[in-house]
């Protein structure tokens, strides 16, 4: 890690004034073995708000994404969902609890056609049955569907992935790193699908980025991590591009 | 006649083959107690034919059929049992597992032993397994080779519509794929273990129901093809039913074939050579898919 780094002060986020949170994080602290990644981080997201966490490489945002998911254990600290405390809670537990997840790398299963990959995010549902509403976000899934997930181009597997999420209702969604890998045309698309999405659910939506062109098409709000702390926090109103340009500069 | 012994054995190295394949490619669990699962499966039968000489003798044509849901049943129960005592707490430990699962089946032959006795036990067949059908002059196939085949192909026939088309079959393919995944999106991937472990000992229980129209049942029986099956898994390539299934009938026939023409210990050793390099050439099996990884 270079020297010339500026620290500023660590902020603690608490700001939705108006409505209950949706998710709420209080000092989560997460350790791979004895070395500490995530140092009591506390944030929360409003309903239909989408709230970006920005940061380089190794600052922590995959570490914080998964610990959400219950995918990694968290040593400390609480994680609710609508109220509803899911701290400990196992990773299938959590997804019934209203949460769903795209991870970095996009995850989706290789050898299932594009429907079947779909059909596993229904587990928490009543209907077994892949809605129409989620064709008609992506109606490239469509045309694939009798296909493997595997023969996919990356672009295609993303959205594969979100729908994959998307199929359990999920009060809140977590995408880490949706842009990674993938060429700008479709980068495009998924801020639009995004957007959509927004529009046609009541959903919270958290997105851990690097790219800060995407960011600003889709955040209402941006937090910045370094090396397992907030360090920075503005609303996308009123975003200093070039001061988090530099926390995103290597 | 020789190639048609194979298929006896052809039959009872895929039902084998099946369970340890789905459980070895779900959980990467080598279960080196899958054989006393066949046991078990074997056991349950010649108690059911015990059974039906003794207090309903009119019943013993019939029997047959219903001891295999018994082998089936009483197999799954004792595998699901298993999973929850014991495998679910080694998933992280392979190597563990496997002493583990060897343990258990030195512990469930030495049960056998102590509760049937050491000597083999055959189970009554019912008089319509026995003999044999002549389709053309000078050939005789025996009519339980026949019946094993068909249980075989009906029960493959089974797993391939639970894996491919159920909604557990789903659960399964998605947590064989990636299990921190399958539990992100939903999937109780503990749950869709503990019953994936136990259905894969209910086909070996039915293997065992087969075995006992072939040969008689000993406390060691099943062990004597945990090796064969094995060699089947990785051959056909795990995770791949129709591998498992190719490399099943090429590994049977070509032991029981070249047994009729030289000793038993050499076709062995031309098998293993066989197997040894066509896994040099094919290092995923015979069968594997192809996609992005």
């Amino acid at each position: 890690m270079s020297a010339n780094l500026k620290y500023s002060e660590e902020i603690s986020p608490v700001n939705p004034a108006e409505g209950e949170a949706m998710l709420k994080v209080e000092d989560l602290v997460v350790c791979y073995g004895q070395s500490e990644i995530i140092h009591g981080l506390s944030f929360q997201a409003k309903p239909k708000e989408t709230l970006a966490i920005m940061g380089r490489n190794g600052m922590g945002k995959t570490t914080l994404f998964k610990s959400l998911m219950g995918v990694i254990p968290s040593k400390g600290g609480k994680v609710s969902v609508a109220g509803k405390d899911i701290s400990g809670l196992p990773s299938y537990k959590r997804v019934a609890s209203g949460i769903a997840y795209v991870p970095q790398g996009r995850m989706i299963f290789p050898t299932l056609t594009v429907r079947e990959n779909i059909e596993t995010g229904l587990e928490t549902n009543t209907n077994k049955t892949v809605p129409d509403e989620i064709y008609e976000l992506f109606p490239v899934l469509w045309e694939m569907r009798g296909r493997k997930g595997g023969n996919l181009s990356g672009g295609q597997q993303q959205q594969l992935a979100i729908a994959r999420a998307l199929a359990s209702n999920p009060k809140v969604l977590l995408l880490d790193e949706p842009t990674e890998g993938i060429q700008p045309s479709i980068i495009k698309d998924i801020a639009r699908i995004l957007n959509e999405i927004r529009r046609m659910r009541d959903i919270t939506i958290i997105v851990s980025e690097q790219v800060l062109s995407f960011t600003l098409e889709i955040a209402d709000r941006l937090l910045v991590i370094e090396r397992g702390s907030f360090v920075h926090e503005d609303l996308r109103a009123n975003v200093d591009a070039k001061k988090i340009t530099a926390y995103l500069s290597v | 006649m020789q190639a048609f012994a194979g298929v006896s054995l052809f039959s009872v190295f895929v039902l084998m083959a099946l369970g340890l394949a789905i459980i070895f490619g779900q959980m990467g669990v080598i279960n080196m107690a899958h054989g006393e699962f066949l046991t078990i499966g074997a056991y349950s039968t010649v108690m059911m034919s015990m059974l039906a000489e003794k207090f309903m003798p009119e019943f013993l044509p019939y029997y047959f059929i219903f001891a295999i849901l018994v082998a089936f049943v009483v197999a799954f129960s004792i595998g699901y049992l298993v999973e929850f005592l014991m495998i679910r707490h080694l998933y992280r430990r392979p190597l563990d597992t496997l002493l583990a699962t060897w343990g258990l089946s030195l512990i469930m032959q030495q049960i056998f032993r102590s509760a049937f006795g050491a000597r083999e036990v055959s189970a009554t067949l019912p008089d319509w397994l026995m003999g044999s059908w002549q389709p053309v002059e000078g050939v005789d196939i025996p009519l339980n080779g026949l019946f094993v085949l068909g249980l075989t192909i009906l029960l493959s026939l089974a797993v391939f519509i639970f894996l491919f088309k159920s909604r557990w079959g789903l659960k399964v393919r998605a947590t064989t794929q990636n299990r921190l995944m399958a539990g992100a999106v939903g999937i109780s991937t503990p749950m869709v273990d503990r019953v994936t472990f136990a259905l894969g000992c209910g086909i070996a229980g039915v293997a065992g129901a087969a075995f006992t129209t072939i040969a008689s049942t000993g406390p060691t029986s099943g062990s004597l093809y945990i090796v064969d099956t094995f060699l089947v898994v990785v051959f056909g390539g795990a995770g791949s039913l129709l591998g498992t299934f190719a490399s099943a009938f090429s590994i049977a026939q070509a032991q029981s074939v070249m047994e009729f023409f030289m000793s038993g210990s050499m076709a062995k050793v031309l098998t293993l050579l066989a197997v040894i390099i066509i896994l040099m050439i094919r290092p995923e099996g015979l069968f594997s898919v192809k996609v992005r990884k």
